[in-house]
C-alpha cells in the first residue's frame, strides 16, 4: 500500500472513530442486499485495520449516495463521503479492477475540460473506443437510438456545445488542481 | 420573485423537456430565470471519483460565475436547480466552505488562475423549494385550468434534493409535493417510494442491482396514473429501462413518468411546445387516453389562456 493509501485509510479511520456498531447505516441502506459487507461490518473492519480486506471489498462501489445513513446516522458521522474516499483510493490501489468507471469518469472530465459541459455521445464514443471491447456499445445501443430519435442528443463529432470562451478558464483551472494535487 | 439559473447538462440533452417545461412553468407563474454566463458542469460524479479538489472547484466556479453576475446586476438573486444532483453538488460546496476556510481558500487559489473569486454570497435552491417555499399558492391555483380529475399521481422525489440536506422538506418522508399534485385537481397515490433511492449510475454500473431498486417502486406505482420526478437521474431510470426490467424476470407493469413542471404545466394549459410528452421515455397509451378525454371536456380556449 503507498503512503498516499495509509493516509486516506488513516482519514476514513478518523471520520467514523465515533461509530458505535449499532446498524443504523446497515438497515437504512438499499443496496445493502447487494453488498459482500454490510456498512456496519466494513466500519468495524475500518477501525480495526483490516485494510486489505477493506480496499478488495465492493460495499463502497455499491453506494448510491442516498444519504440515508448519513442522514440517520445516531453518533451524526459523513458515512457517505466517507464511501466515496474508500472508492476513490481503491481505484487507485487496483486499477485493473475498475476500469471502465476509471475510463468513463476521466473521458467525462475531458469532455469537461474540452467544452465546460458534457457533450453526452461524444463521451459515449470515446469511451467506446478507450474501452475497445466491440461488445460494449450494444449494451447501451437500446437507449441511444431512444435519444437520437428524440434529438436529445447528437451523432459524436457532429456539432459543438459548450461554453463557448469560457473554456479556456477551465483549461487553467484543471491544471492547477493537478499541480496542487501533485504537490499534496 | 426572479433567480440565476442553473440548468446543468443533463437538461441541454437528454432532459430537454425538463429544462423546457420548468422555464415555461416559471415564465408563466412571472419568475424571470437568468442563465448563469458561461457555466459548466457540476462535476457530477465523475470529479468526486477522480478529485477531489476537482470537486469542489468546479461547483463553485458555476457560483463564483453567478456572485459574477449579481456585482454586474447589481442584485443578489438565488440560485434555481432543477437537477437534484447538480443541486446537491453546488449546494454542498456552498455549505462545506461556510464552516471551512481552509477549503474555501484553496477553491479560490484554483479560481484565481480564472480570474474568478468564489465569497459564498448566493443561496442553492432546488426546483421544488421554489415551487412550494416561494411561489404563492393561489398564484398557481388561479391557473390551473385543466383539472386532472380521477388521476392518481405518485410523487417521488429521490435522495439528493432532500438528503443530506433537509431544507424545505422531511428528509425522511417527503410531502411537499403533494398540494402541488392536489392543486392540480388529482389525488396523490399513497406509497412509501417517494424518497427511496434509484439506484443512481448503478444501471451501467451494476444493472442487476439497478433494476431491482428501480421495479420495487414501479410495483409500488402499479394503482397510480403516473409518477411525478424532480431530477433527470431519477426520470431516466424510471422511464429508460422498463421494457429491460420485465425481460429480466421482474414483475412489474409499465408506468408513466412526467416531470414535475410537466404536469403542472399540462394542468395549466401551457402549450405543447414547452411540455413536450413526445420527448417522454415512458407515456403509456391508458395515460394518454385518459388525459385526451379530460383536455376534450375543456371549455374551448382553455389550454392557451395562461
Amino acid at each position: 500500500m503507498s503512503p498516499t493509501a495509509a493516509h486516506t485509510v488513516a482519514s476514513v479511520k478518523e471520520m467514523i472513530q465515533a461509530c458505535i456498531q449499532c446498524g443504523t447505516c446497515t438497515g437504512s441502506c438499499p443496496n445493502a442486499f447487494a453488498m459482500d459487507h454490510t456498512p456496519r461490518q466494513l466500519w468495524q473492519m475500518v477501525m480495526s485495520g483490516e485494510t486489505r480486506d477493506v480496499l478488495s471489498s465492493e460495499t463502497f462501489i455499491l453506494c448510491s449516495s442516498c444519504y440515508y445513513c448519513t442522514l440517520r446516522c445516531p453518533r451524526g458521522l459523513p458515512l457517505t463521503d466517507a464511501m466515496a474516499a474508500l472508492t476513490r483510493l481503491a481505484k487507485i490501489e487496483h486499477p485493473g479492477a475498475f476500469k471502465k468507471s476509471r475510463v468513463f469518469y476521466r473521458q467525462f472530465l475531458e469532455s469537461v475540460r474540452r467544452h465546460g459541459r458534457v457533450n453526452e455521445s461524444e463521451l459515449m464514443a470515446l469511451f467506446f473506443l478507450e474501452m475497445k471491447n466491440p461488445v460494449l456499445p450494444f449494451q447501451y445501443a437500446g437507449m441511444g437510438i431512444q435519444f437520437l430519435r428524440r434529438k436529445k442528443i447528437s451523432l459524436p463529432f457532429s456539432g459543438k456545445k459548450g461554453s463557448g470562451d469560457r473554456t479556456d478558464g477551465l483549461e487553467k483551472i484543471f491544471k492547477k488542481v493537478r499541480e496542487l494535487e501533485n504537490q499534496a | 420573485m426572479n433567480y440565476f439559473y442553473y440548468p446543468g447538462c443533463s437538461l441541454e440533452g437528454t432532459a430537454r423537456e425538463y429544462n423546457l417545461s420548468t422555464r415555461s412553468l416559471m415564465a408563466a407563474l412571472g419568475a424571470e430565470l437568468m442563465e448563469i454566463d458561461g457555466w459548466a458542469c457540476c462535476g457530477a460524479s465523475a470529479a468526486h471519483a477522480e478529485s477531489e479538489l476537482l470537486s469542489w472547484v468546479l461547483p463553485a466556479r458555476t457560483l463564483a460565475l453567478a456572485e459574477k453576475m449579481g456585482r454586474e446586476r447589481r442584485e443578489n438573486l438565488d440560485i434555481l436547480v432543477p437537477c437534484s444532483a447538480c443541486y446537491l453538488n453546488l449546494k454542498k460546496v456552498s455549505e462545506t466552505a461556510r464552516f471551512d476556510a481552509g477549503l474555501l481558500k484553496k477553491i479560490n487559489t484554483v479560481l484565481e488562475e480564472d480570474g474568478l473569486i468564489f465569497e459564498n454570497r448566493l443561496k442553492v435552491r432546488h426546483l421544488l423549494d421554489v415551487l412550494t417555499r416561494d411561489v404563492d399558492i393561489s398564484d398557481i391555483e388561479h391557473r390551473i385550468h385543466n383539472r386532472f380529475t380521477g388521476f392518481a399521481m405518485a410523487p417521488y422525489y429521490g435522495c439528493q434534493c432532500l438528503r443530506p440536506y433537509p431544507v424545505f422538506d422531511d428528509p425522511e418522508k417527503p410531502v411537499s409535493m403533494e398540494k402541488l399534485i392536489r392543486l392540480a385537481g388529482a389525488a396523490v397515490h399513497p406509497w412509501e417510494m417517494g424518497g427511496r433511492c434509484c439506484g443512481a449510475s448503478h444501471m451501467t454500473t451494476h444493472p442487476e442491482t439497478g433494476r431491482t431498486l428501480v421495479s420495487k417502486i414501479l410495483r409500488a406505482a402499479r394503482e397510480a396514473d403516473a409518477i411525478v420526478t424532480v431530477c433527470p437521474m431519477c426520470q431516466m431510470n424510471l422511464e429508460g429501462f422498463q421494457h429491460k426490467i420485465t425481460k429480466s424476470g421482474h414483475d412489474m407493469p409499465l408506468v408513466t413518468i412526467l416531470y414535475l413542471p410537466q404536469f403542472l404545466g399540462m394542468a395549466m394549459g401551457l402549450p405543447e411546445e414547452d411540455i413536450r410528452l413526445d420527448l417522454n421515455l415512458s407515456v403509456t397509451h391508458d395515460f394518454r387516453k385518459k388525459y385526451q378525454s379530460l383536455a376534450a371536456v375543456l371549455p374551448s380556449g382553455a389550454r392557451n389562456s395562461a
